[in-house]
């Protein structure tokens, strides 16, 4: 068993819906055993939006992956475990991890396509999952799926419903893809990178339409993207993490109006943002390291402006400071700076 | 792998490590890695390496050159493999009616195929690449015209295009054509046969390649269409064209043995192994088996040998199959 | 003969530009099927001007037409119609071609994706040493390798990073061998399609100030095309805003973001997910880009336009004071954030 978790005070009055403790996913390559995620941690509460952030390469993906079980060979979950509503679910066996997709974890993809059968009408497609999932009539969940449809913003959905996949805009198939994740009332909600692949103008309303359904149904949200933009609007919390670790979790207007990682300041400075221009941008040197070249100690310190001796040996676990948790050697362990 | 260390040229510009040598890289790739795993591609490696061996040192490890009259004694005519009761030393295969050594013979006529395989797939390797080049860069009716050529090509059989050339040819130049010249043909009517595959595989891998930007960048700093192609996109091409050759060396092989085994390819006096099946066949029904039975084995090992290691190579480079 | 210029310091000058597709089926297949040939509109009549040294960036959603006008005006694509010139020669009158040939070396693009831009099978300082080879710039082996070694170091490379071959480098990285490769022509306008929209955000801000340090360093002149309206407003003194194949509005970049005229372009600022709008509550914009073979008529945004009437859904909006908006020109709506829903 790994060592007991330090309680991480939940968001919300409520108990988390999905808790993530000591995860730790490695991939079997021929060049040996690589970790992709290494003992990551985190709670989502209900009707909670959880933004997960970071560059290409920083596991955000595969934590996805990892929640949903999704996570195929050669890679494999090594450690840690995942509790959805109390419940462990990262052992479960492969069937039984099946019907839980769907049921009570709602998945949306970059292309909405990967997610529609592009030769089944997406009225049939919806009312499968429902009537796969709850015991309700035929005609009952035509009626709930025409319903969701309008939820979603579909105009006409007692037309639409008889549409076929692509009949859709990209906008409208990314919210028929989300009708589709709502189908069975899950508990929570795996968005990965749901507005990359869409115009700016639509990604606006496909990101507030995210929002409002997870606080109507009570739905956690797990947002995963690498647009600040899109969290900074859509989440109540926000991870940020870089190379397979978590370096700052807290509230999103504590992490990206004030964050305390050295990582995480670089990259706030580093996005051009609307409301003003500075003349230049904050730069962090250098890119990710690859996870064959992870750097010993604390995983950023060659890229990092603060680092001191302590960090190129000992890595940073998470630690509360204020309202975020921080996995920094320069925030000690009562939460003050330190030098 | 050492060049990946992440640096930080932003701020600290450090010297890079050595680039690694091709064949450390070679090494070091996941087609070698593919080829490591798979026992049947060792082999099959393994033993076209072999004939190719033999192919090459014939003249110098064969027991007699066969086709020295000087060197065949009739005494010698008609022996059984050295394992019979009858065999003699050095003859270890036996020999035909001529006294000719049967395993000499084998490996002069490996020679031979071998040569006429690997011309053949140079020249319509050649001519497919070439074209396939053409017709993907330029498209529009250039890529027309030489697309329904290939199409209307491929409605025939490979073995009836050479078997048409070389008749055309022959008929042309008349009943006297020296060996050489007949060699030449039997070259040029396998080349002419297979340059389709090369063609259509090569247009497609270009349409995909001439869109990218780096051939955009060439454009830009006004590179002419010839110099793009060869310098640019021909090396970003050949991927599959080393899968094709080598399943189509033993196409060639086999469409050569046809021909030499239907009698219009190769003289007598110049025996690929096709020849020697040919002429060694009539010596089935008086129970000399062997003038027949081992050049068959040397070009079925041969050819079965050369399409595996294609197989594995077709395998080991589609990104889909992995 | 080329008229003159309407400004002293203009160094582009992009004039009527159109570009028409042809996305019909094929000739039988619509023979048969009876359908009419299909022709898409990617640029329709698009003008403007770039000053020397100045940064201008077109910005629009997909389908705005504006990687084609970069392509046209580098001279990777031929325009339907319109003019291109720069430097005060035309890119397009046959006439031109021998002046032509004397400034391709000074007009380079900078690619989206680092990863298709460079030969796979060259080393990097082959890749760099291209274009002078290819202008024989400079003589001579050793001299031409100095040259690229200066480059590199110039991008923030390691001279020796050039005996690595592509595939060794990160997205950032192979970012700054194009540029390197951009300026080993000597080159004086760079068009830049989307360079850092392959890239992380840490990386992109690398790639940002380096490209403003080199215009400051060699008085570079650049066309920046993008769909990223913070990182356009961070890089362009001048930004002009597509929509489906025309401009809608041309802004200095200060203005633009203060002031927006078009409805389109208070739309974008409006709906464009941004840092700075931690927990803001605002009105969904409506609608998606048409489809562009079949665009609405007059202008174009009217289908999701809160200020369009009759006239906007008939009559082409024409491009006048910076907007081309009949609302603007017809003072229904003056310019600034607040009229939006």
């Amino acid at each position: 068993m790994p060592p007991p978790p330090e309680m991480i005070p939940p968001p919300a009055s409520s108990a988390p819906i999905l808790s993530v403790r000591n995860l730790r996913v490695e991939f079997a390559t021929r060049r040996g055993v690589l970790t992709a995620i290494d003992d990551v941690s985190f709670d989502i509460a209900r009707g909670e939006v959880l933004g997960v952030v970071g560059e290409s390469g920083a596991g955000k993906s595969v934590t996805g992956s990892a929640v949903i079980g999704l996570i195929d060979p050669p890679g494999r979950i090594a450690g840690g475990e995942i509790r959805l509503g109390g419940e462990r679910i990262d052992d479960l066996p492969p069937e039984r991890m099946r019907q839980m997709r769907g049921r009570r974890i709602g998945m949306i993809f970059q292309d909405p396509l990967t997610s529609l059968n592009p030769l089944y009408r997406v009225g049939r497609q919806i009312e499968e999952t429902i009537r796969t999932h709850t015991d309700l009539s035929a005609r009952a969940a035509r009626q709930r799926a025409i319903d969701l449809l309008a939820e979603v913003g579909i105009p006409a959905p007692e037309r639409r419903i008889d549409g076929y996949p692509h009949e859709f805009s990209g906008g409208m198939r990314q919210r028929v893809v989300i009708a589709l994740a709502l189908a069975a009332e899950p508990e929570l909600i795996i968005a990965d990178e749901p507005t990359t692949a869409l115009d700016v103008s639509v990604q606006a309303q496909i990101i507030a339409l995210l929002k409002r359904l997870g606080r109507d149904h009570g739905t956690a949200v797990m947002l995963i993207t690498h647009d600040m933009g899109v969290i900074a609007e859509a989440a109540d919390r926000v991870a940020v993490m870089y190379a397979g670790r978590v370096a700052e979790i807290g509230p999103v207007d504590a992490v990206v109006g004030d964050p305390l990682h050295p990582y995480a300041k670089g990259l706030m400075g580093a996005i051009p943002t609307l409301a003003h221009s500075a003349e230049r941008l904050a730069q962090i040197p250098g890119s990710m390291p690859r996870l064959s070249a992870i750097p010993p100690g604390c995983a950023f310190n060659p890229r990092c402006p603060k680092v001191f001796s302590r960090c190129t040996v000992e890595r940073p676990e998470p630690l509360p400071v204020g309202s975020h948790r921080v996995a920094c050697h320069l925030y000690d362990e009562s939460g003050q700076a330190a030098a | 792998m050492a060049t990946t260390a992440p640096t930080t040229p932003a701020t600290l510009p450090e010297a890079a490590p050595r680039p690694a040598s091709r064949l450390a890289r070679f090494l070091d790739s996941d087609l070698y890695a593919s080829f490591r795993r798979s026992k049947l591609a060792m082999a099959a490696f393994v033993a076209t390496v072999l004939f190719f061996a033999v192919a090459v040192l014939a003249p110098w490890i064969s027991p007699q050159n066969p086709y020295d009259p000087a060197q065949l004694e009739l005494m010698n005519a008609s022996l059984p493999p050295i394992w019979a009761a009858d065999g003699q030393a050095p003859f270890w295969l036996g020999t035909d009616d001529q006294g000719r050594d049967v395993l000499s013979a084998v490996f002069y006529g490996m020679r031979l195929s071998l040569f006429i395989g690997v011309l053949g797939v140079v020249v319509s390797g050649t001519l497919g690449i070439g074209l396939g080049l053409i017709a993907g860069y330029v498209g529009g009716f250039v890529d027309t015209i030489i697309m329904r050529v290939a199409d209307v090509q491929l409605t025939f059989p490979a073995i009836l295009i050479a078997l048409v050339v070389d008749g055309v040819a022959k008929a042309v130049a008349g009943a006297h054509m020296d060996v050489d010249a007949q060699l030449a043909l039997i070259i040029v009517a396998i080349g002419l046969s297979f340059w389709v595959q090369y063609a259509r595989t090569v247009r497609g891998s270009v349409m995909v390649e001439k869109n990218k930007d780096y051939v955009q960048a060439g454009r830009l700093i006004g590179l002419s269409a010839p110099v793009i192609l060869t310098r640019h996109i021909l090396p970003n091409v050949t991927g599959p064209v080393f899968v094709i050759a080598t399943i189509n060396l033993a196409l060639a092989i086999i469409t050569e043995a046809t021909l030499s085994f239907l009698g219009t390819g190769l003289p007598e006096t110049m025996p690929s192994l096709g020849t020697l099946i040919r002429t060694g066949n009539r010596f089935l029904f008086s129970g000399e088996w062997w003038i027949v039975a081992f050049p068959g084995l040397a070009l079925a090992g041969l050819v079965l040998a050369i399409n595996l290691l294609g197989d594995w190579l077709r395998d080991a480079l589609n990104p889909k199959l992995q | 003969m080329t008229p003159p210029f309407p400004r002293q310091d203009d160094y582009v000058r992009v004039q009527n530009l159109r570009r028409l597709f042809d996305v019909s089926r094929p000739w039988l297949n619509r023979m048969i099927e009876r359908q009419p040939r299909q022709i898409l509109r990617a640029v329709d009549g698009v003008s403007f001007e770039v000053a020397k040294g100045e940064t201008f960036a077109v910005v629009g959603e997909s389908g705005s037409g504006k990687s084609t006008v970069a392509r046209m005006v580098v001279g990777l694509l031929p325009p339907s119609d319109g003019e291109v010139a720069i430097a005060g020669v035309s890119m397009t009158d046959p006439r031109a071609a021998a002046a032509r040939r004397q400034l391709r070396r000074r007009i380079q693009m900078i690619f989206q994706d680092p990863y298709a831009s460079m030969n796979p099978r060259w080393r990097v300082d082959r890749i760099i040493a291209e274009p002078i080879r290819a202008f024989d710039l400079i003589r001579g082996e050793r001299e031409i390798q100095a040259r690229v070694g200066e480059l590199l170091t110039l991008v923030g490379l390691h001279p020796d990073d050039g005996r690595k071959y592509p595939h060794a480098f990160s997205g950032g990285q192979r970012q700054r061998i194009a540029i390197a490769r951009a300026l080993a022509s000597n080159a004086e306008f760079l068009v830049a399609d989307e360079p850092t929209s392959a890239l992380d955000v840490s990386v992109q801000a690398q790639i940002l100030n380096l490209m403003r340090d080199l215009q400051d360093r060699f008085g570079l002149t650049y066309l920046f095309i993008s769909h990223n309206l913070a990182v356009v407003r961070h890089m362009a003194s001048r930004i002009g805003v597509m929509y489906l194949g025309r401009l809608v509005e041309i802004g200095g970049g200060r203005e633009l973001f203060a002031t927006p005229k078009h409805p389109y372009t208070r739309m974008l600022l409006d709906a464009v997910p941004d840092m700075s709008h931690t927990g803001r509550q605002r009105i969904p914009v409506q609608g998606e880009i048409p489809n562009p073979i079949d665009p609405p008529s007059g202008c174009t945004f009217h289908p999701r336009c809160p200020f369009a009437n009759a006239r906007c859904v008939a009559e082409v909006p024409p491009f006048k004071d910076g907007v081309a908006c009949h609302a603007v020109h017809e003072g229904r709506l003056v310019p600034g954030m607040q009229a939006v829903a």
